[in-house]
């Protein structure tokens, strides 16, 4: 038996240890969960190991910070002033550009609360230098100088100013583990800042970090910030993790994507890291200061914008303001009005103008007092039983002002400039003051009106079929029964045509200038279609004269 | 021209002040583990590793080269995230085959080294992705390119460690 144990001695040692081992790794490898702490003999181990490596790297980081500080504090000082003004400019535009993120944290906050979703702010960071690796890139890993004894605790998020570092993992006295996003066994929830994709970033044998398991999304490009989703409850929300570096398919799962991920702190020379320690549901305390600063400052700039309008847009009681020369007689002191507006008189008084119309009581029915702009009516014997169904666009005869009271008239709104009125049966247009528009366009109705000239359709410009239209059917019919001109026993229908200008060609009537009530310009208004002077119709050609052969407009 | 273990034994025998048994390993983790924080490509060699083939081949000892291994390993796996035993697995290995090779060949040759560095570098890297890919069961790539450039890096900085390490030998 001694010579067994004498003779495999080096096998048996070699067994010995590595069944002891295995045992070992399957105790550790048995932990319910994977990010459970180390159990006492484990932790105890890697304490004594810790404890043994990370002094000398202790003492050797900091003769290298003491040869860095002499040379930087004492020997290379070019420039030192420039860039301590420099530093002092951007730490002030800094601290302004906190102020006013932090105002708007504290909206998104208040707005958060209202959707009942807690945002955790970083309230308290605690500074830490990095003293070594794991030494492998299977294991990415490092230590820092801080640990329990300074407050840390292990799953304490690790930041720097560019973005996540890791989270610790063992918290020794005064040493602690931190895992970086890189090693392949850790998880961070992530958000593509663009895209807005959730995802789980987690790290590989190579530290390389990827998204895994993303829907395939064409908008997912390279340079595309990714933040932090808060989701795994260990890193705040929106703190920078990287930016897309590629996308890569996913070889187990065909449909969905992987994306590889350049982070944004440089992982591989970090030397100094920040600990979140705490986190709140509020801004830190100097965020608050800065906030009420800012708060401060921007009540201050209101106030003096405010005070520079009063200057620029003096108010009703300025005492500084000088007399008024032409006092409002409608307001009192304080700039009320204490009694009824009264317009101001006008410059160019016309009918429409206040006061120009006579009062109600002095009116007569059918009594015109203001010209209108265009019109015709009709005046028939016989009570008329329908009435005018068409505008005459422009219709010029001859004026006669003695029958302005024919009962039955109608008016119809057209384009013409005078009033004139016209025994169009008899054909006898008399032209009064030689007006060389006038007789042209009454109504032909006799052998161009296509028999049913009560719809005003006939052959006759537009001005001419108007007249026709507005003399209505029966004139027409009348018309076309007896062409002939002495109809002495019905009384023929009188046409009045209304023009608003000028009356005849020696009396220039300026036509009536609407002026606004504003004083304002008045609006441009178009001319009427100029229309050139036809003879005097002769009598005895009233009917038998052919139509006017212009074409008429529109094809009809 | 390789020596029986009783040849050489018999015709050089020398060892180490215990300091630098304890020194040593101690800075090769040191450094390990402080170099790589400045310059991480450090982090393809593997220092510890050297030590354990370098103490085991020339102790000639496989019980103590595979305890000293596994000492090594654990130490190296203790500044790591993952449990304590993968590289003291590897390394327990390696010390047991180097301080076996070391009886039986000679090892005082650089070409000799040289070979056995790269197989032993070759080995400890490849227990060490069975272990962790499947025994773990973590997703370990085993990428061939990777690994064979480790070794020969490892290699031939291994044989510039071992001439200076022989400079600590002293002659009984």
């Amino acid at each position: 038996m001694e010579s067994f144990f004498s003779r495999y001695k080096n096998a048996l040692v070699l067994i010995v240890v590595l069944v002891a081992q295995l045992l070992a790794l399957a105790i550790q490898v048995k932990r319910p969960a994977a990010d459970s702490p180390d159990q006492r003999g484990v932790s105890l181990i890697r304490y004594v190991v810790v404890s043994v490596v990370t002094p000398p790297e202790r003492w050797l980081r900091y003769l290298g910070q003491g040869v860095r500080g002499l040379w930087s504090g004492y020997v290379n000082l070019i420039h030192v002033h420039q860039e301590d003004a420099g530093l002092k400019a951007e730490i002030e535009r800094l601290r302004l550009e906190q102020a006013s993120m932090a105002e708007d944290a504290k909206q998104g906050q208040r707005l958060q609360q209202l959707l009942d979703f807690k945002q955790h702010y970083i309230y308290k960071t605690f500074p830490a230098q990095v003293i070594g690796v794991s030494g492998t890139d299977q294991s990415q890993t490092l230590y820092i100088d801080k640990g329990a004894k300074e407050g840390l605790a292990p799953d304490m998020p690790v930041v720097t100013a560019d973005g996540i570092v890791g989270k610790l993992k063992d918290v020794f006295d005064h040493k602690s583990l931190v895992l970086l996003i890189t090693d392949r066994t850790s998880g961070v929830g992530v958000t593509l800042e663009t895209t807005r994709t959730r995802g789980i970033l987690k790290g590989s044998s190579f530290g390389e970090m990827r998204v895994m398991n993303v829907s395939p999304d064409e908008r997912i490009k390279p340079g595309e910030r990714i933040v932090t989703s808060g989701g795994d409850q260990i890193f705040p929300r929106g703190m920078p993790v990287g930016t897309v570096d590629r996308v890569v398919p996913d070889p187990d799962r065909d449909p969905w994507v992987d994306v590889v991920i350049h982070p944004a702190a440089n992982l591989s020379r970090l030397e100094e890291v920040l600990v979140i320690t705490d986190v709140g549901e509020a801004a830190s305390p100097q965020a608050e200061r800065d906030l009420a600063a800012s708060e401060a400052e921007g009540a201050a700039e209101q106030k003096r914008a405010s005070d520079v309008l009063s200057e620029r847009l003096p108010g009703r009681m300025d005492a500084k303001a000088p007399a008024d020369t032409n006092p409002d007689m409608n307001a009192d002191n304080t700039g009320e009005n204490v009694r009824l507006m009264t317009p101001p008189k006008p410059l160019h008084p016309d009918q429409y103008s206040p006061d120009a119309t006579p009062p109600s009581a002095e009116l007569t029915p059918g009594q015109r007092h203001a010209p209108v702009l265009q019109g015709t009516e009709e005046i028939v014997a016989a009570p008329p039983q329908r009435k005018p169904t068409a505008a005459v666009p422009a219709a010029t005869t001859e004026r006669d002002d003695d029958e302005a009271d024919v009962p039955a008239k109608k008016t119809v709104p057209v384009t013409g400039t005078t009033s004139k009125t016209v025994t169009s049966a008899s054909g006898a247009a008399s032209a009064s003051g030689g007006a060389p528009n006038a007789a042209t366009t009454i109504a032909r109705p006799a052998k161009t009106t296509n028999g049913s000239s009560g719809t005003g359709a006939t052959t006759e410009s537009g001005a001419a079929r108007g007249v026709t239209a507005t003399a209505g059917e029966g004139f027409g019919q009348r018309s076309a029964s007896s062409p002939g001109a002495g109809d002495g026993v019905r009384t023929p229908p009188k046409t009045r045509v209304i023009e608003d200008g000028p009356v005849s060609a020696p009396v220039k009537k300026k036509a009536p200038e609407i002026v606004p009530d504003d004083g304002s310009k008045p609006p441009a208004t178009a001319k009427p279609p100029v229309q050139k002077p036809r003879p005097a119709i002769q009598p005895g050609e009233q009917n038998s004269q052919p139509a006017l052969t212009t074409p008429p407009k529109g094809g009809r | 021209m390789a020596l029986m273990a009783s040849t050489r034994r018999e015709a050089d025998d020398r060892s180490f002040p215990l300091l630098i048994y304890v020194l040593i390993p101690a800075l090769a983790l040191g450094l390990q583990s402080f170099v790589s924080l400045h310059f991480p490509l450090f982090a393809t060699l593997d220092l510890p590793l050297m030590v354990v083939i370098y103490f085991a081949m020339t102790r000639r000892n496989p019980a103590a080269s595979t305890i000293g291994g596994a000492l090594m390993g654990i130490a190296q796996d203790a500044l790591t995230r993952q449990p304590l035993g993968v590289f003291g697995i590897a390394k327990a290995v390696i010390g047991y085959v180097a301080g076996s090779l070391g009886v039986r060949i000679d090892t005082e040759s650089h070409g000799t080294r040289l070979l056995l560095t790269f197989l032993f570098v070759m080995l400890h890297n490849a227990i060490d992705w069975v272990l962790v890919r499947h025994l773990l069961t973590e997703p370990m790539v085993w990428n061939w390119f990777h690994e064979l450039l480790r070794a020969v890096i490892n290699t031939l900085v291994a044989v510039v460690i071992f001439a200076l390490l022989d400079r600590a030998k002293s002659r009984e």
